[in-house]
């Protein structure tokens, strides 16, 4: 947990700001000057929700709940929906499986591979650049392996990461088979000792059958050098993704099983609501979170602390 | 693409189509419906809202209650408003009287801005323009490279100038496109947040010193509520032309495009389908939303047809086809032709009722390879009189082609279907299979 206590709690805050303006920024609004707890009250809130891209059937789940509560324990006065949202949101993420610390890995294997995907744009090879920054900041030795090689200039665009991260990179020619370029770096990190491997690979929709085969293929060849690898594999979610971002989940999951989420781009206006929607159906957990776009603009995500970001005044 | 969308509306007229009488009741029950099916698909919740109450408006009025189908009259409202939300018609892109005609585009980061670059240049290309591509993306490392490679592949000059800014780069750009004789310069912005107000200053000077004829607002299909934001934002700063819908050959529902339609009512202008440079189209409004209501995109299948067909080989065809004399080697031809409209997928989404297949029939493009492989394992001879493949010539053409028999058996069976239907067709007969697809509305 060393490095976990360094990162800023008020970083957070700052990254979330705008989700919080936006989505509880409303909730406040709209509970001022309200008497009671009524129909009209929680469509609004329905209407809030699903404006923040939470889904119809997760808005679903939390308005009822909170209507149930209503009857059951009989809240009246709206300022309390307050409370009753926060617990309620916080319910939703709490079904996803308890997360361990962010930049730590297991001392049973060397080196850790993590991979990472997703669709295209989402941010995958600056996440990668901000994932090396931080793993070698928590004082391990790093590599990155050049598993896109299909974009024009993705290496390159990894190169300059890489530098900036100051960690090794292995690639090979633009259009050179990614299993076979992930298979030469793991062989080379086991050789060389290392502790953290990330293997970039070219975003591609879910829906394509043979990209989400070569994904597969790519973790196949890993296992013949190393049966447990890889160790995690990200799903890297661009905060603006609407409900679609819930079959991303499903596809990446089913073909390369993620252990967990990057949400990105959170600077944003976007609201990254999504992720309640899939943390409902799929429970994947969010492991870390994007806000900007320099090196040190990654933060480990964190359920209690999200939902109290979401809520400190 | 929205072929969920439109299976989900489906099941929704299904309904409304099967009852007898319509009441306001079960009106308001499939407006629910429909509310849920549009906000599933990420349609914003304001649009959606200000949409059912417009249909239920005109549902609930007199035309419907008294018209002997009302389902259909539904149906066709729905598609009507469906329609008015996504522009009514086609809108064609700006040209300059005086060359180059310049065009800018923006959108956030990862939107797929390079990419439909290079697509744009292509496409104008293939059209007979002199396109020349302008590097402007300063920021994301290696963005420059990604252009310059791009434009390798298509054979489209590239203006790259390192060390310096993007407004620099853009002005300069001009000059030089105007010194080469190039026709149409598409200058690639970099990627910025909407709240980010010196990125947005930045393209506003950018808009300010080049003048650009057509500003094109490219956005990610996949984005949910907050895409009328962004769209807004950028509108406010730029009054773009146009908007694009890009990464549409995933399984979005694609709210996104009609959401941003109703916010700041700029015509979406292009899509793109795919990963291949060629993979975009040209959008049209009415023909999407027929798309959408699972009416199929019958024009746009003809004009891909019309664009990648050979005249003369047609005629011959069209010769063949009368005299029943369909041979596998024509049939080989017209895989090839097929092949060049995109993938089977796309073509299949296009035909009227096609969006009634099972979700998850995911059609195999590999299957077409296999039936290719099969069919050039053949003789010439075989070709022409497929008659003589017998077994042992089935196990050859099976071992050839490194598939089996069955394989071999399966492609004979339907050719010989298919020659059968040629017969009909030849005669002036429908087959049956065509009569079932009554349009509905």
């Amino acid at each position: 947990m060393g490095f976990f206590d360094k990162i800023s709690f008020s970083k957070l805050k700052e990254g979330l700001a705008k989700t919080r303006e936006t989505l509880f920024g409303k909730v406040q609004k709209m509970l001022l000057g309200r008497s009671k707890i009524d129909a009209e009250l929680l469509d609004e809130l329905e209407a809030i929700l699903i404006g923040g891209d939470v889904g119809v059937a997760t808005t679903g789940v939390i308005i009822e709940n909170i209507r149930l509560r209503v009857k059951k324990e009989k809240y009246e006065d709206p300022a309390e929906l307050d409370t009753l949202l926060r617990e309620e949101i916080q319910k939703v993420l709490a079904s996803g499986p308890e997360e361990s610390s962010p930049f730590a890995i297991p001392a049973d294997h060397r080196p850790h591979v993590i991979m990472v995907v997703g669709v295209n744009g989402v941010g995958k090879t600056t996440t990668i650049g901000k994932l090396a920054h931080n793993y070698r900041s928590a004082g391990k030795n790093v590599m990155i392996a050049a598993a896109d090689t299909f974009r024009a200039a993705a290496n390159e665009q990894l190169e300059i990461w890489a530098s900036r991260a100051g960690v090794e990179i292995v690639q090979q020619a633009h259009g050179a088979d990614p299993a076979a370029v992930a298979y030469d770096a793991l062989n080379a990190a086991v050789a060389r000792h290392t502790d953290v491997m990330i293997i970039d690979t070219a975003g591609r929709l879910h829906t394509k059958v043979n990209l989400m085969e070569e994904l597969k293929k790519i973790k196949r060849v890993l296992q013949k050098l190393m049966p447990d690898a890889p160790h995690d594999v990200f799903l890297v979610l661009d905060a603006s993704t609407g409900q679609n971002g819930i079959q991303q989940a499903q596809q990446f999951s089913a073909s390369v099983g993620v252990t967990g989420i990057v949400l990105t781009k959170l600077d944003g206006t976007a609201k990254g609501g999504v992720v309640l929607a899939i943390n409902n159906v799929l429970q994947i957990p969010v492991k870390f979170i994007g806000v900007g776009e320099k090196i040190d603009d990654l933060q480990p995500f964190d359920r209690k602390e999200f939902v109290e970001a979401l809520f400190a005044k | 693409m929205f072929e969920d969308l439109s299976q989900k509306l489906d099941l929704v007229f299904k309904r409304l189509r099967g009852q007898g009488r319509i009441t306001e009741e079960n009106v308001a029950e499939s407006l629910r419906e429909v509310r849920r099916v549009l906000l599933d698909a990420d349609v914003n919740y304001k649009v959606v809202k200000q949409f059912v109450e417009d249909v239920h408006k005109r549902a609930v009025g007199q035309e419907v209650l008294q018209s002997i189908t009302p389902g259909q009259l539904i149906v066709k409202i729905i598609h009507d408003e469906l329609i008015k939300l996504m522009g009514t018609s086609y809108t064609e892109m700006k040209y300059a009287p005086m060359p180059p005609t310049i065009i800018m585009v923006a959108g956030l980061q990862g939107s797929g801005k390079t990419t439909f670059c290079a697509k744009l240049a292509l496409m104008l290309k293939s059209k007979g323009r002199q396109p020349i591509l302008v590097a402007a993306d300063v920021y994301r490392p290696a963005a420059m490279d990604q252009l310059a490679m791009l434009g390798k592949q298509i054979g489209v000059p590239v203006i790259v100038e390192r060390g310096k800014g993007a407004v620099e780069i853009a002005e300069g750009a001009i000059d030089q496109a105007r010194k080469a004789a190039r026709d149409v310069v598409i200058i690639d912005t970099a990627g910025r947040l909407h709240v980010d107000e010196e990125m947005m200053k930045e393209i506003e000077t950018i808009k300010a010193r080049v003048n650009p004829h057509e500003i094109l607002f490219v956005v990610d299909s996949m984005t949910g509520q907050d895409a009328v934001n962004t769209a807004k934002a950028f509108h406010d700063r730029l009054d773009f032309d146009g908007v694009v819908l890009t990464k549409l050959d995933g399984d979005t529902r694609g709210g996104a495009a009609i959401s941003i339609r109703a916010v700041v009512s700029k015509p979406i202008k292009f899509v793109g389908v795919g990963e291949k440079l060629d993979a975009l189209e040209v959008f049209h409004p009415e023909r999407m939303a027929s798309r959408i209501l699972g009416m199929g995109d019958i024009v746009t299948l003809v004009e891909k047809a019309q664009a990648n067909f050979d005249e003369t080989k047609a005629q011959k065809l069209e010769e063949k086809l009368r005299k029943s004399q369909f041979t596998f080697e024509d049939f080989l031809d017209q895989l090839h032709e097929i092949k060049k409209m995109g993938s089977l997928q796309q073509v299949l989404s296009m035909i009227p009722g096609m969006n009634k297949l099972p979700a998850n029939a995911s059609i195999d493009d590999r299957a077409l390879v296999r039936v290719e492989a099969i069919i050039q394992s053949m003789t010439r001879d075989e070709r022409n009189r497929p008659n003589i493949i017998n077994g042992a010539r089935r196990k050859r053409i099976a071992a050839g082609s490194g598939t089996s028999v069955q394989d071999v058996n399966k492609v004979l069976k339907q050719f010989g279907d298919m020659q059968k239907m040629m017969k009909t067709f030849s005669k002036g007969k429908i087959p049956r299979m065509f009569q079932g697809m009554r349009l509905p509305g």
